[in-house]
């Protein structure tokens, strides 16, 4: 029975629950959304609900190394990459274009598929962890999805990058809820690989400007003829 | 059943007849206040509608019964909607007559009989409006439906009694799958009610009219019916949300020392629901009518969503 059942939930899990149900939300309103500047926002919003879902476990659950990823989340994703972001938009004036190759009700419906598919796969999984956060894997692997559908039906590069940093949002928020986080090696290395990895795409949005006067990724299909 | 929740169902209808024109004069005044205009008085409505009930009625030549029968099936469609929520009390004689399905079904007949009287007389804009009415409703109707399943599989049933009770009177829990449901019945709830991003209460361009267009060729106490159900479905859509997502404070008794603190508190929650409603109005734009769909496909999005979390988050296995 549902209702008696979710009050044998602790508190903290709920809201981790909660936090897990609205990064779903941001990363639906990620794929709906037209301009770039929101996107940028939504994605400093997921950012902001991870950082407050693994400083809740880490804190529940007295894992120390989970706070540093906490901080870590707070100000790579949440303070850094949105600046960066702000300024290469800023510079590059793409406020407002985004132009989808799916309409965005048939990516939204595609986007549900996507959900039910994840929750189904995410189930035995999450019978195998013992965490107090295993019902959230099939929400993370829901995000993960739904950014990679992002990054497929959008022609514009920066939406395109948004979406590999929201994937990696996805993934990290798999790995909290899944095993409380990976070990502290790799999850600097990952930090600093999207941190590189972002500076090396600002550099590249320029060039690809230079080269074709517009950041639409279809320009590059001629560059191979030329 | 008792006297006690006799009592209580008729005081709930008295009260939202009374209180819909109300809250449609507050939403305004909330409305012109955020918009720095001067406010028109809380008690307007009721004067246009003692206004439109003194005039006489003006019929087209070719106007059937059912252009005559229409204001008065909309108005107890509606008055009889807002009479099943329950605000005041759970323990109403009329909540065993009709649960959630039956409700979304009296919205449905109303707008049939809307759409129809709409399209009687034969001008272009009633059958405009009355398209677009049906257009607007066939998107809106099944996440509604969809807002309703998710409450009933937290409650366990569709009886609108047992979910306000359930949601209002066990242990507090979060409920994540609420919140997904709350955002799409409020999206509904602003296409359903002809309210700023799908379609402007206000507006005098008739194509760019939605609800008004409908009802162009109504005059005398036809309107003001019509109008009165306009309130009152804006007063019901208001009780469901705060019976669904703010039940906090319905008794479960309906005797009157408790019938009047809830009294008391459902004027202080739809006060801060208009409040909230005229801030979403004055903050949105109109959006264009083909960006309709794309608005309650959302809604619809959020509500199977709704439904998906329920079963993963909260759900036994």
């Amino acid at each position: 029975m549902s209702p008696s059942l979710i009050h044998t939930i602790p508190l903290s899990g709920q809201v981790i629950n909660l936090c897990a149900a609205i990064m779903l939300l941001l990363g639906f309103a990620m794929l709906s959304q037209r301009r770039v500047l929101t996107l940028i926002n939504l994605f400093m919003l997921q950012g902001l609900v991870l950082f407050t879902s693994t400083l809740i476990v880490a804190i529940t659950t007295h894992q120390n190394h989970l706070l540093w990823s906490a901080g870590l989340t707070l100000v790579l994703k949440v303070i850094a990459l949105p600046y960066i972001l702000h300024r290469l938009i800023r510079r590059l004036s793409v406020k407002w274009d985004v132009d989808t190759l799916l309409n965005i009700p048939t990516t939204m419906l595609v986007g549900i598929a996507l959900v039910v598919i994840a929750f189904n796969v995410a189930q035995p999984i999450s019978h195998l962890s013992g965490t107090i956060t295993r019902a959230t894997i099939g929400i993370a692997l829901a995000c993960v999805l739904l950014a990679f559908l992002m990054m497929i039906t959008r022609s514009k590069a920066v939406p395109q990058v948004i979406a590999f940093l929201a994937m990696e949002n996805g993934l990290f928020f798999a790995a909290t809820s899944a095993t409380y986080g990976m070990p502290m090696v790799v999850e600097l290395g990952i930090a600093l690989d999207v941190m590189v990895g972002m500076v090396i795409l600002g550099v590249f949005f320029f060039q690809i400007r230079q080269q074709f006067d517009s950041l639409d990724i279809r320009h590059m299909e001629r560059a191979k003829e030329q | 059943m008792n006297f006690y929740a006799l009592f209580a169902q008729l005081l709930e209808l008295a009260i939202a007849l009374i209180l819909a024109p109300i809250l449609t004069g507050w939403v305004n005044q909330c409305r012109a206040w955020l918009q720095n205009r001067s406010a028109p008085p809380l008690l307007q409505t009721y004067y246009t509608l003692s206004k439109l009930f003194h005039k006489d009625v003006l019929l087209a030549h070719n106007a059937s019964t059912l252009f005559r029968a229409a204001p008065y099936i909309i108005f107890s469609c509606m008055a009889l909607a807002s009479s099943i929520v329950p605000t005041l009390s759970t323990d109403l004689i009329f909540s065993p007559a009709a649960d959630a399905i039956a409700l979304v079904g009296l919205f449905a007949l109303a707008r049939v009989f809307i759409a129809l009287a709409g399209m009687d007389v034969g001008t272009a804009f009633g059958s405009l409006g009355a398209r677009r009415e049906m257009f607007i409703g066939f998107l809106a109707e099944p996440a509604l439906l969809m807002v309703f399943f998710t409450a009933s599989l937290i409650s366990q049933s569709t009886s609108l009694s047992t979910i306000v009770e359930t949601l209002a009177h066990n242990e507090i829990a979060i409920y994540p799958s609420l919140a997904f449901a709350g955002v799409a019945f409020s999206m509904v709830s602003l296409a359903e009610n002809a309210r700023v991003p799908i379609d402007n209460p206000t507006t005098h361009l008739e194509l760019t009219m939605v609800h008004e267009a409908m009802i162009l060729e109504y005059s005398g106490r036809h309107l003001a019916l019509i109008e009165w159900a306009a309130c009152l479905k804006l007063f019901a859509y208001s009780c469901i949300g705060i019976a669904l997502f703010f039940p906090f404070g319905i008794p479960e008794a309906s005797d009157p020392a408790s019938l009047l603190i809830a009294a008391a508190i459902l004027v202080f929650k739809l006060a801060i629901g208009g409040f909230v409603l005229a801030l979403i109005e004055t903050l949105s734009a109109k959006m264009r009518i083909f960006r309709a769909p794309e608005f309650l496909g959302t809604a619809f999005l959020l509500a199977v969503l709704a439904m998906l979390v329920h079963l993963l988050l909260e759900a036994g296995r």
